[in-house]
């Protein structure tokens, strides 16, 4: 029967395809951005070879650490606030709402489908201070508070692009660990409230070892994206005031098409591939060592 | 005394889910509320007043000035092609690499697999000289083929955990009747895998719709510019001026994603969720 399931045609016909597509355009330019990393210059300009160059530059260059150092801030606050308040919501779908919380899920979930470049736009008429104040100022000042100049500095800046990103995702992690509370089966809860647990004892001792599965699945699939933050970035603050929200994903960009030095965007692009490789390896490495303890 | 402690209990809860309505419901509100605005009303009155007068024309000046009838059609043009080619090959690559048998078969999955890891960053570069060189940056094409590759690493992954559901005898049996593994995809694996399709076809329909890095690069010049890059580069240009346009230009944007939410919501959901446990 093996033999039918090794059709060679079919097995041609089927995959090359995407194999083509994929490699051409995915894997290619990949080893392609691997040789940039040694040359000078742009497709306009023309390329110069530069030697190890572009790793002295990317050592040296305080604005790499500041990205960076503003990559690792933001990925590691986003993650937190989804995956822990995506499992508040998660819970209050499950154990308070239960059947009819269809609504609310849907309706919470509906920013997670939005355009970010809407969203960013939204946000910053909610956050604006000039030439009137926006909606979160007037609270401000009606509160008896001062009114706040939000996309003017680095840190108050860095504040609304958490507290957008974390508005806009936090639906779909509700979703996605609710769907994980719904596999633990029913009698283990109940059995358990038989014996005397509930609340936080029940919390503690079956509801959240029996999501551990979810939770890493929702903390790997979080980290993989704000790691790679870029739209949202872009669009709410373009990286400003000055350099002061420039996550790595923007000042490879930058360098490479206003400043048009692709040797050294396709260097710091390297970096942040290098750093998503040693994030999962290591969520993956942890998350079995977990398991099997 | 017990309905009434329970009520009582209640409470927090019912506040938590007062408060998540809220904020998840009245930042749109507001924004359709200022979408109707005039420019002196915005000046005078808070942003949380109704507008003094429904000022509808900003629908349409927002609609003309952001050029959305161009960066819509272009968004479109992108979207539906690189789609269709995706669920196509995705699926087909799938099927090869779950149900076929040939040597190597786990290294080429495994290949496919590495390409989520990767950031748009690392190709781009690359992509954008050969593009340049071929000289097809004056069109939509690059936006198309780079959507198909980036998007065929999770959709083939998808399509090979679906195929890994269904038992090889089905496939096998259809071989009997004399037909090839081929014809077998086509007319058993495809119809068989239409909900996981749709699945799939929701998941990167978000993802293309609404990407900003690849489209700022290939569709820069103005008649390319997709809905994202189109509304961003309105909101620079006239959207300190043209309050009222501007919001209303958002809302547009979003009433489409909302009218295709009403419709799905119940799949987009299941959808998205299912593409991250996949992945």
């Amino acid at each position: 029967m093996k033999s039918v399931l090794g059709d060679r045609k079919a097995i041609v016909l089927l995959l090359t395809p995407a194999l083509l597509v994929y490699t051409l355009i995915m894997l290619v330019p990949v080893l392609w951005s691997l040789g940039l990393t040694f040359f000078e210059g742009s497709p306009l300009g023309g390329f110069e070879f530069a030697g190890f160059d572009n790793f002295i530059r990317l050592f040296s260059d305080s604005a790499v650490w500041e990205a960076l150092w503003f990559t690792i801030r933001y990925a590691i606050l986003v993650t937190l606030f989804q995956v822990v308040l995506g499992y508040g919501l998660a819970l209050l779908y499950n154990f308070v709402l239960r059947k009819s919380s269809v609504l609310v899920r849907t309706l919470v979930f509906f920013p997670v489908v939005l355009p970010t470049v809407a969203v960013s736009l939204l946000y910053q008429k909610i956050f604006q201070s000039a030439p009137t104040d926006g909606l979160v100022n007037e609270l401000l000042v009606n509160v008896g508070l001062g009114s706040v100049d939000w996309l003017g500095a680095g840190t108050t800046a860095f504040v609304v692009i958490v507290i957008m990103d974390v508005w806009r995702s936090i639906g779909f992690y509700g979703i996605l660990i609710f769907s994980g509370l719904l596999d633990i089966p029913d009698e283990i809860i109940e059995s358990s409230r038989l014996d005397g647990a509930s609340g936080f004892r029940l919390f503690r001792h079956i509801v959240l070892p029996m999501s551990l599965p979810i939770v890493f699945a929702s903390f790997i699939f979080s980290i993989n994206g704000t790691i790679k933050v870029f739209d949202s970035v872009f669009a709410l603050t373009g990286g400003g005031p000055g350099d002061s929200t420039t996550p790595l994903t923007l000042y490879m960009y930058r360098t490479a098409f206003q400043y048009s030095d692709y040797g050294y965007g396709s260097t710091i692009a390297l970096l942040l591939t290098m750093i998503c490789l040693v994030v999962t390896l290591f969520i993956f490495r942890s998350s079995r060592r977990d398991i099997t303890s | 005394m017990s309905t009434i402690t329970r009520g009582l209990r209640r409470i927090p809860a019912l506040l938590t889910i007062a408060f998540l309505i809220l904020i998840t419901a009245y930042p749109l509100f507001w924004m359709f509320i200022n979408s109707l605005k005039s420019n002196s009303d915005f000046l005078n009155n808070p942003s949380y007043a109704l507008p003094e007068v429904w000022t509808w024309e900003n629908y349409v000046t927002g609609w003309e000035t952001a050029n959305l009838s161009t960066t819509i059609v272009n968004s479109i043009i992108v979207t539906f092609p690189a789609l269709i080619l995706l669920v196509l090959f995705g699926t087909a690559a799938g099927y090869a690499l779950e149900v076929l048998v040939f040597k190597g078969r786990g290294t080429i999955l495994l290949l496919f697999l590495a390409g989520i890891m990767i950031p748009g960053q690392m190709i781009v570069l690359p992509l954008f000289t050969a593009s340049f060189n071929i000289g097809i940056t004056g069109s939509l094409l690059p936006l198309i083929l780079i959507y198909t590759a980036t998007g065929l690493p999770l959709t083939v992954f998808m399509m090979a955990t679906y195929f890994r559901a269904i038992p090889r005898e089905i496939f096998e049996a259809s071989t009997i009747d004399g037909a090839s593994m081929t014809r077998a995809f086509f007319s058993i694996g495809m119809p068989m895998m239409r909900n996981a399709i749709l699945t799939v076809a929701i998941v990167q329909f978000f993802q293309i719709w609404n990407d900003l890095l690849f489209a700022l690069i290939f569709a820069g010049q103005r008649k390319l510019n997709t809905i994202q890059v189109g509304l961003l580069n309105f909101s620079g240009e006239y959207g300190s001026i043209n309050y009222g346009p501007l919001f209303a230009a958002i809302c547009i944007t979003v009433g489409g994603i909302l009218v295709l939410y009403l419709v799905l919501n119940q799949q987009i959901i299941k959808g998205l969720a299912a593409g991250a446990v996949k992945g």
